[in-house]
């Protein structure tokens, strides 16, 4: 970022390139040459911001501006106002959704304030697609210091003491992991880092791959310094053609500065980096799945140990390790173990990215230090409930997570505190619900999640999880019986004992924690055979209030299926064994003489 | 399962066999084989794994172990304008149900089918990690966000005479 005075940062994150960033730029790039700025302000393409729900989104510095939800068409007034007028484009600005006030400064929004952007330090600031970049805010020092300067087992021993964890969800201590890999004897070894993002709702490796490929390339490079491998292998999912263009980008540009190849800064030390690719199986998640399909086959897991560091890739060593983990590599080898495990909680240190999804006003990417209150992430940062709806639970690590509630708000977010309460870190995704959603019907979502996604080669999982699957099916349709809840507790705990990864062991978490958070939605699906939140089907029953209907017709001509009879300015009635619940009519009459029961 | 002939032309064949070439006929790679021989054919019907298999040297059951096992591939052609839900947890939150359905409603055929004049199929999928645009739909590459079932109608519109 040298000569230029102005860098208006324009997001190319996935998200707001398919609303229209690409466009966007291209438009600011041919404003700013109309109007002869070329040498004075520049248009940088940068990965995610994290500020998704209002793409596509501009950050202009020196000043800190922030523009949400630009259109191409704004292109010629944000040069003509903001560059050249030096006034901000007050309708682009944010406003903050609690007290209406615009927002000048991105620095003073309440979704940055309490964020420590490390994993995430380079997103949304420089250009993904440049190494100059990334080697203008230190890139590739870590690597050049652990090459010249430390022995592997010096690296190791830092990582070791900064605590970081494995960031993909057991959260296994890395440094120890490395170790492991080092100590096991190989004529080769590898390390691989995995980028098979199954879970849904989470995209913090798709936005660190797509907003900083060169750190985990980095990262890998060290990694293979320290185990003693000189190949590198990405197993990246195949629905993230942005992460993988970039990425494929950056191992070539590194290669052409000596980051990547042989003799890498003149110290003798070999590695390059190859990519492979998922096809669409959430399980390959698991890293001995991960594994076989790498090797060419069905990502199947298999009984651990022996574990990947003494026997995995082809039988050799190899050490796997997550996108966001790896991100953390570089920054600790740079700042020291003692910054790194000065953030955060006594056993989880450093920081954590989370996708904030669902209910909440803030849609987006975060990075927290560990520790901090479910509270302050869905009330601060994420800015509260959508709508000023009530909040009803928190999902947290996907599909093998927990719904947590209102009780668990003042949780500190740490792996440890996480499991406490019932659910896990996983990878990072969070998603809100609120009053709208019934629990059940969530509980079911994430089973047929599960059903869908198991490799089918253990039984407990295979046949437990659908079975779990059926009895939630029959809840959600008035058939569930009191003996329903004893039998899902059981085949729950049995499903987790005895399956052979973690996909099956926590598969049945999502139903355990709504049932103990949320047993009385439960007994309202089976007793009473009602849905409170009014989502399950075939529990709703729309009816014709006669006091507020006036006999429009309205209602009878929208049903699709002729379910509703009734002469002109006459009350009308709903034939229950014909309607199909799709709320046609409700929508159509004005007299709010329609309603759920 | 329904059971599609296919006729392959030694065209058909040279490409294939030049697709494994690329990757040293290396059994290891078969995934990244079959991930570009879908791409240059659509899909990957029997006749198509059976060369596969003989030019890699493993066994055809290995080829459809591979095939079926991952959601990515496909043994029958996807419609000219391959609808897509995602159906992951911010887009189901958001709605995402009331939407496939409209789709299928419209449509007239069910997830995984293609309408008898080639034009469309409707797929799920899990998370393209566009949250913020939920619920999200995609017609090929193009991105729909917040799609309401209202809005079912028009996105087909728009492709119809395609």
């Amino acid at each position: 970022m040298a000569d230029f005075k102005i860098h208006l940062l324009v997001c190319g994150g996935t998200k707001c390139r398919s609303s229209l960033s690409t466009i966007l730029t291209e438009q600011l790039r041919t404003e700013i040459k109309n109007q002869g700025l070329d040498d004075y302000a520049q248009v940088v393409t940068t990965g995610c911001f994290g500020f998704c729900e209002k793409g596509p989104v501009i950050k202009i510095i020196p000043d800190h501006t922030i523009y949400t939800k630009v259109k191409p068409d704004d292109a010629e007034e944000i040069v003509t106002e903001h560059i050249v007028k030096v006034r901000k484009v007050n309708r682009l600005l944010y406003k903050d959704p609690k007290t209406d006030k615009i927002i000048t400064d991105a620095r003073g929004m309440e979704i940055y304030k309490k964020q420590i952007r490390i994993a995430l330090r380079n997103c949304g600031m420089i250009d993904p697609e440049s190494i100059e970049e990334y080697v203008a805010r230190d890139g590739y020092a870590a690597l050049g210091k652990a090459l010249t300067s430390m022995t592997p087992e010096e690296t190791i021993q830092v990582i070791k003491l900064s605590g970081l964890r494995g960031r993909g969800g057991a959260g296994f201590l890395t440094g120890l992991k490395w170790e492991l890999t080092r100590q096991t004897h190989g004529d080769e070894k590898y390390v691989v880092c995995n980028a098979d993002e199954g879970d849904p709702g989470a995209f913090m490796d798709r936005s660190i791959l797509e907003g900083d490929p060169h750190s985990v390339i980095e990262a890998m490079a060290i990694n293979g310094y320290c185990t003693g491998a000189s190949q590198g292998l990405v197993y990246i999912r195949a629905e993230y053609p942005l992460a993988i263009e970039r990425l494929k980008k950056a191992i070539q540009q590194a290669r052409e500065y000596g980051m990547l190849g042989e003799d890498i800064f003149s110290t003798g030390f070999n590695f390059d980096i190859s990519i492979r690719y998922g096809a669409g199986a959430f399980v390959c998640g698991e890293e001995t799945a991960l594994i076989h399909s790498m090797e060419g086959g069905r990502g199947e897991p298999t009984m651990k140990p022996p574990f990947p560091s003494v026997k995995g890739y082809l039988g050799k060593p190899t050490n796997v390790n997550n996108v966001e983990t790896l991100a953390n590599v570089p920054v600790i080898i740079n700042k020291g173990h003692e910054w790194f495990s000065s953030i955060g909680t006594e056993r989880s240190k450093g920081t954590k990215v989370f996708a904030l999804a669902g209910k909440v006003n803030n849609v987006g990417l975060i990075e927290v230090p560990m520790g901090i209150t479910l509270r302050e992430v869905i009330f601060e940062i994420g800015g509260g409930i959508k709508n000023d709806k009530k909040f009803k639970g928190i999902q947290i690590g996907g599909p093998s997570g927990g719904c947590l509630t209102e009780k668990h708000l003042d949780v500190p977010i740490d792996y440890d505190s996480l499991v406490d309460a019932g659910a896990m870190m996983g990878s990072g995704g969070m998603i809100i619900m609120d009053e709208d959603d019934c629990m059940v019907d969530v509980a079911k979502y994430f089973l047929d999640f599960t059903v869908d996604e198991s490799c089918g080669k253990c039984t407990p999982c295979r046949i437990g999880n659908k079975r779990l699957h059926e009895l939630l099916v029959n809840i959600t349709k008035g058939n569930g019986t009191e003996e329903d809840i004893e039998r899902l507790i059981n085949l729950a705990s049995v499903i987790k004992d005895t399956s052979l990864c973690m996909l099956g062991q926590s598969a049945p978490n999502p139903v355990l924690s709504t049932l103990e958070n949320f047993r009385e939605e439960y007994h309202t699906h089976i007793h009473d055979k009602k849905c409170p939140a009014g989502v399950c089907k075939d529990l709703m029953k729309y009816e014709i209030v006669p006091e507020n209907c006036v006999g429009c017709t309205a209602c009878a001509r929208a049903c699709p299926v002729g379910a509703i009879t009734g002469e002109r300015k006459e009350i009308h009635i709903i034939d229950q064994s014909l309607c199909i619940k799709c709320g046609a009519c409700m929508d159509r009459c004005k007299f709010n003489a329609v309603i759920i029961n | 399962m329904s059971r599609i002939k296919v006729e392959l032309k030694k065209k058909d064949v040279d490409t294939i066999k030049e697709i494994c070439r690329s990757f040293n006929n290396n059994p290891d790679e078969l995934i990244n084989v079959l991930h570009t021989t879908q791409h240059a054919f659509g899909y990957l019907p029997a006749e198509i794994q059976e060369v596969v298999a003989r030019e890699l040297r493993i066994a055809v059951a290995k080829v459809y172990g591979v095939v079926t096992f991952y959601s990515f591939f496909s043994m029958v052609p996807k419609g000219r304008n391959p609808i897509s839900v995602c159906t992951g947890t911010a887009c189901y939150v958001r709605g995402a149900e009331n939407v496939l359905s409209e789709f299928r409603k419209e449509l007239n055929i069910d997830v995984g089918e293609t309408t008898p004049d080639g034009r469309f199929s409707i797929s799920c999928l899990r998370c393209i990690g566009a949250c913020g645009l939920a619920p999200v739909v995609m017609v090929g590459e193009k991105t729909y966000g917040r799609v309401s079932p209202e809005m079912v109608r028009d996105i087909i519109r728009e492709y119809e005479d395609q």
